[in-house]
């Protein structure tokens, strides 16, 4: 089926009438990195139009550096990592002003070692890790102060093994996946109770086979990426039944239309499409490319870039 | 509600060059928005790019966000006209009421209200408010996120516990209220106190006899012993092992797996029973009371194995696991070192 996928992801955005495209305007940096990854991974890329795409990332870089979802937003580091991943999928991020990225990225961490995912003050777990990727991927991770950087996301390590979004939030398995990408690229891995978080991340997994993100939630396939790859990360994949998870990714594919929806029989999109093909290729899917499991982007790519965050075994 | 006009067709908006809709260079899109979206976007961003800060951009702001409150930007711009207009901020609170009322899944809306709270300096509404929140979404990861942090900036736990102990009433299984319980506890009086230990594993054993599937409490027992020691506390075993006859659950044996684990970790003597049961515990939920979770309990019993036999492990078929993903390494065979 990843033919209908592609052909999903290839069309979308072009339909006239498109309601929901125009809705999600405000995070289309992102909406574009999830749709080019997932083309790429099913090796099919050269169907995106890297020229107009390139342009548009250009606009949206404001004087502080920074990248915005779209043209006329403010700028975030959301959409900063976001740009940032398109470009090095083209090999191309100079087409931003690099050293002004780097220097936004810095400005925005805060004392306790904290980042910020704007001038507005939002401190998050996802913006430590947006900040860490994106320096990663510019080869620029000198720039931070990576010691109380770290300090930060382990003072979000809770008594269940798990990461939340502040020190206390609950457990979360998106917040994990972020932190426990911070800490690979961090090289900060051996500080996670990997057992203990494994075992936490294993007990998403529901008798359908689908994985939830906390307990006694409903399992969503974007799960099948975050905690996938957190237990990837920490090298306990096996420890999920992967042909139950298997069954449950492609339960959630639209026959019809391509693409992944969160679960089998509602609407699809770009972002569940991304997860579902990128959590089969985390289960070994031999027609999709290989996914780093920090990144979430194609290995190649990082060979490329020569980037090998740190795995646990 | 009174019927909108389009800003296009209001007198006070003659002035303004509306902006369309810029997709980039080389637009490969056509796209149709409803009317009313096109025009109120069209003329925000005619504002921004005039920078205007006035009474009609402030109302703007208010209509844009109808029509998509996750639009970020538009925060930010209603948030700079907030400041430089003088607007009453009292005010604001019940406009951003209503609107996290209406929708209560979405970040802007709650950092805005963090915002408006951090400029009034007045935290007064929030805790009853969080709780209506709560009341429609028990588990809102935001509205919890928000309460946080009024309870830690503010200094306003006294009737904390109290509250998580009343969701818990509701739902024993709020995953989010047994990680409010530990916040609360952890921020106020702590586990150093042996009587506050006692007190919240009795508390959490009483909810067990509740419901004893229950996913959250098990972890939040887990949590609050383990620094401690699982098997130091006094009378858990047993208290356990009489729950295991008329409450059993996949958590409670994995549990008990976590005691012995302990207890061959910290007590010395005899070891034989305890890790024999602890392997006869990691088999029986491997092989049945756990089955999608084989591959973890198999581990469990290895990693014991390897450890607290005294015998040579090379004995045993416990062979140290590869990230391939095993073919199943039964744990049958290795309930005891004397094979």
């Amino acid at each position: 089926m990843l033919d209908k996928h592609a052909d999903y992801i290839a069309a979308y955005g072009s339909k006239k009438d498109d309601y929901e495209y125009t809705l999600s305007e405000y995070l289309r940096m992102s909406g574009i990195y999830w749709g080019l990854t997932v083309m790429d991974l099913m090796g099919q890329l050269t169907r995106m139009n890297q020229q107009e795409i390139s342009d548009f990332i250009k606009s949206c870089q404001h004087d502080c550096g920074g990248v915005s979802a779209s043209i006329g937003h403010d700028p975030h580091v959301l959409y900063t990592l976001s740009a940032v991943q398109i470009l090095s999928l083209y090999d191309n991020v100079n087409v931003l002003d690099v050293d002004k990225v780097v220097e936004y990225v810095r400005g925005l961490q805060q004392e306790d070692g904290s980042f910020a995912g704007d001038k507005w003050g939002e401190i998050d777990t996802r913006f430590s890790f947006c900040a860490v990727a994106t320096l990663a991927l510019l080869g620029r991770l000198d720039a931070i102060n990576m010691d109380k950087a770290v300090e930060f996301v382990l003072s979000c390590m809770n008594f269940d093994g798990g990461f939340g979004c502040r020190p206390g939030s609950e457990s979360h398995a998106g917040q994990i996946y972020c932190c426990t990408g911070f800490l690979s690229i961090a090289g900060q891995l051996h500080q996670v109770n990997a057992d203990l978080l494994g075992w936490w991340l294993c007990e998403r997994q529901l008798p359908s086979g689908g994985l939830n993100g906390r307990p006694e939630k409903l399992p969503d396939v974007c799960y099948s990426w975050w905690v996938l790859a957190s237990l990837k990360i920490i090298g306990r994949i096996h420890w999920i039944d992967k042909s139950k998870l298997r069954s449950f990714i492609l339960a959630c594919q639209d026959e019809e239309t391509g693409g992944f929806a969160d679960r089998p029989g509602d609407m699809v999109d770009p972002f569940h499409t991304l997860f579902g093909v990128a959590g089969l290729s985390l289960l070994g899917e031999g027609q999709i490319k290989d996914v780093n499991p920090v990144l979430c982007m194609p290995e190649d790519v990082l060979e490329r870039l020569g980037l090998h965050p740190d795995l646990l075994s | 509600c009174p019927i909108h006009q389009c800003p296009s067709n209001r007198k006070e908006w003659a002035d303004l060059e509306p902006v369309p809709q810029d997709d980039g260079p080389n637009p490969v899109v056509k796209i149709a928005y409803s009317d009313k979206f096109t025009d109120v976007y069209d003329y925000f961003r005619a504002l921004l790019k005039n920078d205007e800060k006035s009474d009609r951009a402030f109302t703007l702001t208010a209509e844009a966000i109808e029509l998509n409150a996750a639009n970020y930007t538009v925060w930010h711009y209603r948030r700079v006209l907030l400041q430089a207009l003088e607007k009453d901020l009292r005010e604001e609170m019940r406009y951003i009421t209503a609107i996290i009322e209406d929708q209560p899944k979405n970040y802007q809306v709650w950092h805005h209200r963090r915002m408006v709270v951090e400029w009034l300096n007045d935290p007064s509404e929030e805790l009853e408010f969080i709780a209506e929140i709560l009341s429609q979404d028990a588990k809102n990861y935001h509205a919890w996120q928000h309460r946080q942090w009024v309870l830690k900036e503010y200094k306003l736990w006294d009737s904390e516990l109290e509250y998580v102990e009343q969701l818990l009433e509701e739902d024993v299984r709020n995953n989010s209220a047994w990680n409010q319980r530990h916040y609360v506890i952890s921020h106020t009086t702590g586990y150093s106190d042996p009587s506050i230990l006692n007190r919240e594993v009795q508390y959490s054993l009483k909810q067990i006899k509740k419901a004893p599937h229950n996913e959250s409490v098990w972890n939040y027992l887990k949590g609050i012993l383990q620094d401690r020691g699982l098997s130091s506390h006094p009378g858990l075993l047993e208290q356990i092992l009489e729950l295991k006859e008329t409450h059993c659950s996949p958590y409670l044996l994995g549990f008990l797996v976590d005691i012995y684990e302990d207890s061959l970790e910290n007590t010395s003597g005899d070891q034989v029973e305890v890790l024999s049961k602890a392997l006869e515990l990691c088999e029986l939920l491997a092989q049945e009371k756990d089955t999608i979770r084989r591959e973890y309990w198999s581990y469990v019993g290895r990693s014991l194995q390897m450890k607290y036999c005294s015998d040579d492990p090379s004995t045993t078929s416990s062979a140290p696991e590869t990230d391939r993903g095993s073919a199943s390494v039964s744990v049958h065979q290795e309930t005891t070192c004397n094979s």
